[in-house]
């Protein structure tokens, strides 16, 4: 395997982001825009991801999984290498429920690398960046190892 | 019959419970390719998604009319810990009620596969399950 060809970061991060397979996809969780540091993703509202049937209100884990996967995303971004990494721990603060039919826009930093460990933080919205609806930050454990060229 | 119904996201990860005799219910989550995350691994946020439905599965078995109480049910915070990667096969929760008042569950949760006594995922959850004020 090309190790240097299977860890370039692909210049086109919603590419990236498109070309990911499993949960996001099933999610439907999509790319919006990206920094140097940052990735911002969205997941539209289904109702195959509510919490109550009476109120529509989306259900909590729809949300980690959009928020573990912006803040890998960042990481992704802060190395500069598309390599492995796994999540080592995650806090989530729901600040208050997302409105139903409402879509949700997620945006996390890695805000400080070591060899081992990527720190990052985010924050979810419903449409008004100035009124959250999560807070969170997690922790990744780095790998050197790309994903190759299968996936 | 179980009186703890799951929450339709629950059905999206193809969750199920297995047993529910015990204090809490026992959920299982069959591999999928809808919980991949890195290649032959569950994705992080699936395993918080069945730990977080462990956890308000283990509150609802404590209520005497869970149906009732769970329009009320917000999720406060969920700290998650990931010990061990998740393989593509069965992965188990269950709950643990540490403390329940009027307003507020605080749930412990472990998540494992092969062996109970090596989790591969813990969390725990803050949960608003009363009416403020009540």
């Amino acid at each position: 395997m090309d190790q240097a060809v299977a860890s370039s970061l692909p210049s086109d991060i919603a590419q990236l982001v498109a070309s990911r397979s499993g949960h996001t996809v099933a999610l439907g969780i999509r790319y919006a825009a990206h920094g140097a540091d940052w990735a911002e993703l969205t997941l539209d509202y289904d109702r195959r991801l509510i919490s109550d049937l009476s109120t529509g209100i989306l259900a909590s884990g729809p949300i980690v999984s959009l928020m573990d996967t912006v803040c890998g995303t960042a990481v992704w971004l802060k190395r500069g290498e598309f390599l492995q990494h796994a999540t080592l721990d995650l806090r989530i603060d729901y600040l208050r429920p997302a409105q139903p039919g409402h879509r949700v826009t997620g945006r996390g930093e890695c805000y400080r690398l070591t060899r081992r460990i990527a720190f990052t933080r985010g924050m979810a919205h419903d449409g008004d960046p100035h009124d959250p609806i999560a807070h969170v930050t997690a922790t990744f454990m780095l790998s050197a190892e790309g994903f190759g060229a299968a996936s | 019959m179980t009186k703890v119904a799951l929450l339709p996201y629950a059905d999206f990860l193809g969750i199920r419970i297995v047993e529910a005799d015990g204090d809490a219910p026992l959920l299982a989550m069959p591999w999928s390719e809808g919980l991949g995350g890195a290649p032959e691994r569950i994705h992080g946020g699936a395993l918080a998604g069945l730990l977080e439905i462990a956890a308000i599965a283990a509150i609802d078995a404590t209520l005497d009319d869970p149906a009732q109480a769970r329009e009320r049910f917000k999720p406060i915070s969920v700290t998650v810990d990931y010990m061990r990667p998740g393989l593509m096969v069965e992965t188990y929760a269950r709950g643990e009620v540490v403390r329940i008042g009027t307003r507020i569950a605080n749930v412990a949760v472990e998540a494992w596969q092969d062996d109970p006594e090596r989790p591969i995922a813990t969390a725990r959850m803050n949960v608003a399950i009363g009416a403020p004020g009540a």
